[in-house]
C-alpha cells in the first residue's frame, strides 16, 4: 500500500453494507463495488468481472472472495485476480473502516485503480 | 513316528486346520476324503458365482497342486461309509483306511420340507457347487424360479436367479424375511430392495406340494394358490451332518458333540464346523468355524487350546442391500430401543441397551459403522456417556471429526477388521508396513476380506490410513469443497442436531472455510429455512442474486420483472399497468413466458423498487419467476368456457397458486392443472401435474419440460378440491424436507423411490402433519418480496455517487 495517499474520502457508514454483501459507488470512470466480508473489512474493487464483465457486487461474498452471478467465477477481493483455473484480475482501490465509516483512497477519482 | 489323519469332509473349516497344521510342521501323514468331486472352496462365494459376478476358478482355495505340494493323500467323490472306531478305520467305497486320529468335517445339509413333489426334476437346494451350476443351467432358458426360504441363503438365491433373468418369487413361512437376523423394520426395507429388483416376495407362505408330473411345474400354497415354476429352490435352513457320528456310537445332539478342545466323545476323534455342536450351539458362519480350526490344529499338536464362541454378525452379500445385524435384538423387560430412521434414504439404525450396554443392533440401508457399533457389543462397552449421539455412528462421538478415514485411524490395533478371518487392524497394518500397498496384497499375505468380502471398504481405509498419502481414497460427492460431507449427511445433522444457523452448521460439521463459499451458501439456506422457519432467518447474502434481488439477473446485469398473473388469468386494468410500467421505465423487451404471465426485460437494478411499487399499487405481486420455489400454475379454461372441461382448471389452479406462492424449495416448483385428459395446459410435464377427470382429479408428480424431457408418474387419484390442495402441499413439504438442494421432483423422486413418497401422501396421518408444517412455514414466507423491498429501496441505489466530484 506504499502508493497511497493520505487523501482519504468518506463513503458511508459500515452499517450501508450488509455482512458478506457490497453496494456500489459510482465515479467518473463507472461504477466501483465496495465489499464488506463477515468480520468487518472492505474491499473495493471494479464492478466488471475480468470474463465478461459481471456485476461482482451482486456476487456472493465468502471468505475474502466474491463469486462472480454470471458464470460463477471467483474474484479475490485482496487482488482481484480470478482464483482456480481462470485467469484475469480486475482492478481494486485502497479502502479502510474508521470509526465506523467507510473510505476510500480519493485517487479513485483521477485514475485506475493499482491493480 | 508320524501319525495318520484321516479328515472327512473338504470344506473352509476342515481346509483351514490343514492349513495351520502345515504352517506348524506338524508330523501328520494326512488322507482327505470328500463325497464332493472335488477340493475345497470359498463356499461363501456361492452367491457371486450364482449371480454371475465370479466363477468357479476365483473361489477355489485349495486346488489339487495344493494337496500334492502338501503330501496329502485325497479322495474326492469318495464318501465314507462307515467308521469303526474299536479298530480306528474308517470305509469308503474305494477300501478301508486306518487311523491314528480322525477329523469330521461332514458339514450340513441342506433341510428339505416334506412335501409331495420334493422329488421332482428342477427341485433343486442350495448348499454346494454342484447346486449352483444346476441353478445356473436352469436360468439359461429363462422362465419363474420359486425360491421357498427368505433366510440368508434363499434371498442370495433368490437375487442370483434374478440377477440371470429368472422371474423370481420368493416364499417365507414367517412374517418377515430373514427373521432371524432382522426385525420388522429392516425386514421391511429389505422386502421392499428386493421387490425394486423385480423379486417377488410372499411372507406367511406355507408350501403343501410342488406339482408336476416328471419335472416341476408349478408350487401349491395352502391358502390354495398355485404359482408357476420351471425351478424351484429349498433354501429353508441346514441341519448337521451327523449320519456316520451317528452310526458310530459318537454322542450326538443335534450336531455332532464336542468339548472345547473340539473332541468328540472319542478322544481320537475330533470334529469342527457345521456338523459340531457345542455347548448348545450350532455354527453356521465362517467366523467361529476358522476359530474352531485353530483350536482343532493346537488339539491335533497335544497343544492345550479351548474353543470359545463369539457374538456374531451376518451381512446378506446382495449387491445393493446393505444390512448388518448382529447381537440380540428381541424386545425384553429391561431392554431399550434407539432408533433411527431416514426414509428418505432408505435408512434404518436400532440399537438395543441393556443396563447402558449394547447387546443387539439392525442396520439398515447404511452399514458403514457396523464394524464400530459390533465392537461395541463384543466388548460390552458402558455407552452411558455418548447415548445422546450413539446412533449417529463413531464420528459423531467425543467431538471427533466426521471424517470416516479418522474414525478408522482412531481404532486401536486389536479392533477386528475382517470378522471372517479373524484379522485385526494391527495385523493389516504390518502387513502394509512389510510391504502389501494395496487391496489385492493386503488380501494375499493376511486374507482380510477375502471370504465373505463385505469388510473390503473398511480394508481400504485401514490401507489408505496406514499409507497416507501414498493411497488416493475414493472420495464420496461432497457438498463443495468447505466440507466432506454429502448433503444428506448435512440435512441430517440439521434435524438431528437441531442446527438452526448457519454458523452451528459450520461448527457441527467441522466446514473447513470460515463461512462457505457460493455453492455450499444458498443449500444450507435452503435446509435451515425449509426445517427451522420460525427459528431461522433467512440470509439474503447466501442466495444467489436473482433470489436476493427478487428479479432475474440478465447477461447486461439489468433484470426482468416478472409479476404474478394468479393461475393464468389476467385483467384489462393489470395489462394497463404493466404497460404503462414498462413505458415509464423504458423497459426494452416486453415478452409473453412459457407460465403464462408477462415478462419485462431489461430494467435497471435500481430502478427495480419503483417498478415494483407501481406494480405493487395495481395489485399485483412478485412472479417469483426468479426463484428456488413456486413459480406458476398454468392452466386451461376449464368447465368456464370449454366445451370438453369436467372441472374447473382455472379456479383449482388459482387457489393452489395462492396457497402455495412464496414457499421456498430445493429447485423451481412448476405446476399445471389441466381440465380433462387432452392436458392444454401440459400438466404432465411440470413438476406437480393435475388432470381433472369428470370423476375427481389424477395428481402425477416428477415431471420435466427442459434439459431432460419427461412425463409425471401418478400419485394418486382424489375426488375433491380440497383433497387436491391437501395432497399437493404434503408433497411438496416432503420435498421440501428431504430433497437434496437443486434437485427437482423427478430427481429426488429417483432418489427415494416414488413407493415412499406415495406412501407418505396416503397415510392420512403424515399427510395432515405435512401439510400442517408447510402451513406453518407458510406463515412466515406466504408476503410479496416486493412490498417489503420497496420499503428499503435504498438499498437499491448507489452508495455514493462521486461522478460529480471534482478531480484533483
Amino acid at each position: 500500500m506504499s502508493a497511497q495517499s493520505d487523501n482519504w474520502i468518506d463513503i458511508a457508514a459500515l452499517d450501508a453494507v450488509p455482512q458478506r454483501g457490497a453496494r456500489l459507488i459510482k465515479t467518473a470512470h463507472g461504477c466501483v463495488a465496495v465489499f464488506r466480508t463477515g468480520i468487518d473489512e472492505v474491499y473495493a474493487l471494479d464492478n466488471a468481472c475480468p470474463h465478461k464483465n459481471g456485476p461482482l457486487a451482486d456476487g456472493i461474498v465468502h471468505g475474502k472472495a466474491v463469486t462472480c452471478p454470471l458464470h460463477n467465477w471467483v474474484i479475490s477481493l485482496e487482488t482481484g485476480a480470478a482464483q482456480g483455473a481462470d485467469t484475469g484480475q480486475v482492478a481494486t482501490y485502497p479502502a479502510k473502516v474508521v470509526d465506523g465509516r467507510i473510505q476510500i483512497d480519493a485517487s479513485l477519482l483521477t485514475h485506475r485503480g493499482v491493480a | 513316528m508320524t501319525q495318520k489323519l484321516v479328515v472327512i469332509g473338504a470344506g473352509m473349516a476342515s481346509g483351514r486346520v490343514l492349513e495351520h497344521l502345515f504352517e506348524a510342521n506338524a508330523d501328520y501323514y494326512v488322507t482327505l476324503f470328500n463325497a464332493e468331486a472335488r477340493g475345497n472352496y470359498n463356499r461363501i462365494m456361492l452367491s457371486p458365482v450364482l449371480s454371475g459376478e465370479k466363477t468357479y476358478d476365483d473361489i477355489v482355495t485349495h486346488n489339487a497342486e495344493w494337496y500334492t505340494t502338501q503330501g496329502v493323500t485325497c479322495h474326492f467323490g469318495t464318501p465314507i461309509t462307515s467308521i469303526d472306531r474299536a479298530a480306528k478305520t474308517v470305509t469308503s467305497t474305494e477300501g478301508t483306511v486306518p487311523y491314528d486320529k480322525l477329523l469330521i468335517a461332514t458339514g450340513s445339509a441342506p433341510f428339505i420340507i416334506p412335501v409331495p413333489g420334493k422329488d421332482l426334476d428342477g427341485v433343486v437346494t442350495y448348499r454346494d457347487l454342484d447346486d449352483t451350476n444346476a441353478m445356473i443351467d436352469a436360468a439359461k432358458s429363462g422362465g419363474k424360479a420359486v425360491v421357498i426360504g427368505g433366510g440368508l441363503l434363499g434371498l442370495e438365491a433368490a437375487a442370483g436367479l434374478a440377477e440371470r433373468g429368472m422371474d423370481v418369487t420368493v416364499l417365507h413361512l414367517m412374517g418377515h424375511l430373514m427373521e432371524r437376523q432382522l426385525d420388522e423394520a429392516a425386514g421391511f426395507l429389505l422386502r421392499r430392495d428386493l421387490e425394486k429388483r423385480g423379486i417377488t416376495v410372499k411372507c406367511q407362505a406355507s408350501t403343501t406340494a410342488i406339482l408336476g408330473t416328471t419335472r416341476v411345474e408349478a408350487v401349491l400354497l395352502d391358502d390354495g394358490e398355485t404359482l408357476d415354476a420351471d425351478l424351484v429352490v429349498m433354501a429353508v435352513g441346514i441341519r448337521p451332518e451327523t449320519r456316520l457320528a451317528t452310526d458310530a456310537g459318537l454322542s450326538v445332539a443335534r450336531g455332532v458333540e464336542v468339548n472345547a478342545q473340539m473332541e468328540t466323545s472319542d478322544p481320537d476323534i475330533i470334529a469342527i464346523g457345521e456338523c459340531v455342536e457345542f455347548d448348545g450351539q450350532l455354527f453356521g458362519l465362517v467366523a467361529p468355524l476358522y476359530d474352531q480350526a485353530k483350536v482343532v490344529a493346537k488339539t491335533l499338536m497335544g497343544v492345550p487350546d479351548v474353543f470359545t464362541p463369539k457374538e456374531l454378525s451376518t451381512k446378506l452379500k446382495v449387491t445393493g442391500c446393505d444390512l448388518f445385524s448382529a447381537g440380540d435384538f428381541a424386545e425384553a423387560e429391561g431392554r431399550e430401543d434407539i432408533v433411527f430412521r431416514d426414509p428418505a434414504r432408505g435408512v434404518y439404525r436400532r440399537l438395543v441397551l441393556e443396563d447402558n450396554i449394547v447387546v443387539g443392533a439392525v442396520m439398515y440401508g447404511d452399514t458403514a459403522d457396523s464394524n464400530w457399533f459390533f465392537g461395541l457389543i463384543r466388548d460390552k462397552t458402558d455407552i452411558s456417556d455418548m447415548r445422546e449421539t450413539l446412533i449417529y455412528g463413531p464420528a459423531f462421538q467425543g467431538g471427533a471429526p466426521s471424517d470416516p478415514l479418522s474414525a478408522v485411524a482412531a481404532l486401536p490395533r486389536d479392533v477386528e477388521i475382517c470378522g471372517c478371518n479373524g484379522i485385526c487392524k494391527g495385523q493389516i497394518e504390518d502387513a502394509v508396513h512389510a510391504g502389501a500397498t494395496d487391496l489385492g496384497a493386503v488380501r494375499a499375505v493376511t486374507k482380510a476380506s477375502g471370504s465373505c468380502g463385505t469388510c473390503t471398504g473398511l480394508v481400504e481405509q485401514v490401507l489408505a490410513v496406514t499409507l497416507g498419502d501414498e493411497f488416493i481414497a475414493p472420495a464420496a460427492a461432497s457438498i463443495c469443497g468447505c466440507t466432506d460431507m454429502t448433503h444428506e449427511d448435512v440435512r441430517r445433522m440439521i434435524k438431528s442436531r437441531e442446527l438452526k444457523s448457519m454458523p452451528a452448521v459450520w461448527q457441527e460439521c467441522g466446514w473447513k472455510t470460515s463461512c462457505g463459499c457460493h455453492i455450499c451458501r444458498p443449500a444450507l439456506n435452503f435446509y435451515l429455512l425449509a426445517d427451522w422457519p420460525m427459528e431461522y432467518t433467512d440470509d439474503p447474502q447466501s442466495r444467489f442474486i436473482n433470489e436476493r434481488k427478487h428479479a432475474n439477473i440478465q447477461k447486461d446485469g439489468t433484470f426482468s420483472v416478472v409479476p404474478r398473473m394468479w393461475g393464468g388469468i389476467t385483467t384489462p386494468d393489470e395489462l394497463r399497468a404493466i404497460a404503462d410500467a414498462a413505458d415509464k421505465f423504458a423497459v426494452p423487451t416486453v415478452k409473453v413466458t412459457g407460465g403464462q404471465r408477462i415478462d419485462l426485460l431489461g430494467v435497471k437494478g435500481e430502478d427495480l423498487p419503483a417498478i415494483w411499487e407501481d406494480l405493487n399499487n395495481a395489485g399485483m405481486v412478485s412472479g417469483h419467476a426468479y426463484s428456488k420455489g413456486l413459480r406458476t400454475v398454468k392452466t386451461c379454461v376449464g368447465t368456464d368456457h370449454c366445451r370438453f372441461g369436467t372441472q374447473d382448471s382455472t379456479g383449482l389452479g388459482i387457489k393452489l397458486e395462492k396457497t402455495l406462492w412464496g414457499s421456498w424449495t430445493p429447485h423451481k416448483l412448476k405446476l399445471g392443472v389441466s381440465g380433462c385428459p387432452r392436458n392444454c395446459a401440459e400438466a404432465t410435464c411440470k413438476d406437480i401435474g393435475i388432470v381433472c377427470v369428470d370423476s375427481g382429479y389424477q395428481i402425477s408428480i416428477g415431471g420435466a419440460a427442459g434439459m431432460d424431457v419427461r412425463e409425471t408418474e401418478p400419485l394418486c387419484q382424489v375426488k375433491t378440491e380440497a383433497e387436491v390442495i391437501d395432497v399437493v402441499k404434503a408433497v411438496t413439504q416432503l420435498y421440501r424436507e428431504n430433497a437434496k438442494y437443486l434437485d427437482r421432483i423427478y430427481k429426488w423422486v429417483a432418489k427415494v423411490g416414488l413407493d415412499w413418497v406415495k406412501e407418505s401422501v396416503a397415510d392420512l396421518d403424515k399427510r395432515t402433519a405435512l401439510k400442517a408444517r408447510f402451513e406453518h412455514s407458510q406463515t412466515v414466507y406466504r408476503k410479496d418480496p416486493w412490498a417489503q423491498h420497496v420499503a428499503k429501496s435504498e438499498t437499491y441505489r448507489p452508495l455514493a455517487d462521486l461522478t460529480l466530484e471534482a478531480a484533483e
